[in-house]
């Protein structure tokens, strides 16, 4: 590639900002958040079909998979958008703190324990109305999940331990208290092979969304990353965080509450990540066992960090995730591809991802306060 | 059978004692190699995925050259490489090495779980192990003793590191790199290339420590060989303020939280295997806890540090 074409191009919008300068220039700002991560994620699909080519595989039988085990038919489409269901969720997880500056990892650890909290306060409620038991799971779900990662946010704000480390220690460690319990005290005898607690019971699952085969989850999902957009963006809480997330000694000595907007944003993002361990539980699973720690938390790390930590853009970065982790049964039958395969992607994207960081700013035909220099 | 029964509870601090050991080796190798690397100023979470991957490769070419020692070697090799890309891409403006070294974890992991799948069932020779326990005729002293040479190799690099971060030209200018950009401009040192190469040492140190993990102690390759230990290895570097000696006496005490569960087992106890599977990470959360500080930076800590600041 020549230098000609960018140079023509500035050239060219140079002399449209002469004429719509404040349209053109907030475009071009606007547009810069699209192209960036659009062309970090062609990248990675890039340098995933080299590893695939290197490997003797086909690209293109590898995308046809992806393609109908992720969208092809309405049954795959819905398989695709429950996998995404708690993925919405997960990633709040992170891109909440993300905002504060918070690097949280751990949301593996409160899906599970929200999980588990949510299929054990259905047991005692049991014989009490649908519409009673489902919030009081919700509600113990996204209490104890709130409480695990705002332990993180605590220890970050009273002693200055680093969030990122603790936060995948406090995930490890509540899988292993979650093992622990269904293993021992919370066990239902019945359940031999795979120790579980006592199932919530099937008057209590959460349905599908009316023609769909969806569960519910996924309108929650949803409506919590709405919901957070507009805390964010909306509110002089979410503004105070940005402050501080930008320039916590200018936070300081503004008079924002710092220590108090860490422990308020982790804890409402540990909410959200034990809230999608209680949808699996009461959608997918009907009682707590290991099967809840698959990945979810993982995964909506590279979910947030596609989404640049923006709650709406989480929402179709999250379908598309959602289709890759969906598909991944089908790879390994039609193409003898093994699981890690998803993972290994997974990790493609994430790097190309945050390498594109780089390019902010950078960009001639992206940047207009580049284009000034430009003219000639 | 009698052993067992004669020395009665003395069992459990004995097998504590040996499963220290065991249980620190790759502790201390992750460790010396991210003090390595967080001296000259970056920190490389990555060392989660390198130590899996170390595993798998260390284990799949001792299988097939029938060299325990060719594995470490290969396992090396593949963490200086994994530590060049993460240095290489960290060298470009406005990359955060803290999530970037998420990423790597994640990839290290999903590549090691990709290409290990036809190492799973075959068996690969095992690093040797030299016997200190010559002189006891306690059969538990003996096992308790029987030290891996990987192990004494560890304490040999943290002497080393100890006396060369002082004492040579290498050493000090890492430290100045570490402690600050400008300085070392000043000096006429490049920044990123001495990254670059301090990433990469670190993580073929990290390597050696897979290896040690599927060569000696488990000492069989599977996809959940390491829970955090790489992870856990950064927390340590933390505690043991930068210091290679430190990091390896850190090593052990994780080392004997990681060996409670199994040295209680055989003496029958059997109950919460979970929870003191948990240890070390419990450990690690508190001994971070205790050391960190609200306001003041960390004694010791290298300035550059994105993760005290």
């Amino acid at each position: 590639m020549s230098n000609a074409s960018p140079d023509t191009l500035t050239n060219a919008t140079a002399v449209l900002v002469a004429r719509r300068p404040d349209a053109l220039a907030s475009l071009a700002r606007h547009a810069e958040a699209f192209v960036i991560p659009g062309a970090a994620l062609l990248a990675g699909l890039g340098v995933f079909s080299a590893f695939l080519v290197v490997l003797g595989k086909s690209p293109s039988a590898f995308f046809l998979a992806v393609y109908l085990g992720g969208f092809g038919s309405a049954f795959s489409l819905d398989n695709s958008l429950t996998h995404a269901s708690p993925l919405l969720l997960t990633a709040l997880c992170v891109a909440l703190p993300a905002r504060l500056g918070l690097v949280i990892i751990g949301g593996e650890g409160a899906l599970v324990l929200g999980g588990l909290a949510a299929a054990s306060i259905a047991l005692p409620l049991h014989g009490m109305p649908y519409f009673v038991v489902l919030p009081a799971m919700a509600a113990a779900g996204a209490l104890v999940g709130g409480f695990w990662i705002g332990i993180v946010g605590a220890l970050r704000t009273f002693r200055g331990v680093n969030e990122t480390i603790s936060s995948l220690l406090m995930a490890y460690i509540g899988i292993a208290l979650m093992n622990q319990l269904v293993e021992g005290p919370l066990r239902d005898p019945a359940s031999l092979n795979k120790p579980s607690t006592y199932p919530i019971g099937d008057a209590y699952r959460l349905g599908n969304i009316p023609g769909m085969q969806v569960h519910w989850g996924l309108a929650v999902g949803i409506l919590a990353c709405i919901a957070c957009w507009a805390l964010m963006e909306r509110t002089t809480w979410g503004f105070a965080a940005r402050v501080a997330g930008g320039n916590v000694r200018a936070a300081q000595v503004q008079g924002l509450p710092v220590g108090k907007l860490i422990l308020a944003f982790t804890f409402i993002a540990g909410a959200c990540a034990g809230l999608a361990g209680m949808i699996e539980v009461a959608a997918v699973q009907g009682d707590a066992n290991a099967s809840l720690a698959s990945g979810y938390g993982y995964t909506g790390i590279l979910v947030a960090f596609l989404a640049r930590q923006n709650p709406l853009a989480i929402i179709p970065v999250a379908f598309l995730l959602g289709a890759i982790d969906a598909s991944g049964s089908l790879l390994q039958r039609h193409l003898g591809l093994p699981d890690a395969t998803v993972q290994v992607l997974q990790g493609i994207l994430f790097i190309t991802i945050l390498f594109s960081d780089t390019l902010y700013g950078h960009i001639k035909w992206l940047n207009p306060d580049l284009w000034v220099r430009a003219r000639p | 059978m009698s052993g067992p029964a004669a020395i009665g509870l003395w069992g459990v601090p004995l097998a504590l004692i040996g499963g220290a050991i065991r249980v620190s080796t790759p502790y201390i190798f992750v460790g010396l190699g991210e003090t390595i690397t967080e001296r000259s100023g970056r920190i490389n979470l990555g060392q989660e995925g390198t130590l899996v991957f170390g595993a798998m490769i260390g284990y799949g070419v001792a299988i097939m050259t029938g060299s325990p020692w060719l594995g470490v070697a290969a396992a090396c090799a593949c963490g200086a490489v994994f530590g060049l890309f993460h240095g290489w891409i960290c060298s470009f403006p406005k990359v955060n090495d803290i999530a970037i070294g998420i990423a790597m974890m994640q990839l290290g992991v999903g590549l090691a779980i990709f290409f290990g799948k036809p190492f799973i069932e075959p068996a690969a020779p095992h690093l040797p192990a030299i016997s200190l326990g010559w002189w006891s005729a306690v059969p538990q002293i003996k096992a308790a003793l029987d030290v891996n040479s990987l192990f004494i190799l560890g304490l040999a690099l943290a002497l080393f590191l100890n006396w060369a971060f002082r004492n040579t030209k290498y050493g000090l200018m890492l430290r100045v790199v570490g402690d600050s950009a400008e300085a070392a401009r000043a000096m006429g040192l490049n920044p990123n290339r001495v990254r670059l190469y301090a990433t990469a040492i670190g993580g073929g140190l990290a390597g050696i420590g897979g290896a040690y993990l599927s060569l000696y102690y488990p000492g069989s390759w599977n996809e959940g060989i390491s829970s955090g230990q790489g992870l856990m290895a950064v927390a340590l570097v933390i505690f043991a303020r930068w210091n290679p000696l430190g990091c390896f006496f850190a090593a052990l005490l994780f080392g004997g939280a990681g060996a409670l569960g199994t040295a209680l087992q055989s003496v029958g106890v059997t109950q919460g295997y979970y929870l003191f599977y948990a240890a070390p990470y419990v450990l690690t959360l508190i001994i971070m806890t205790a050391t960190s500080s609200r306001s003041d930076s960390l004694v010791g800590a290298p300035g550059e540090l994105s993760i005290t600041k």
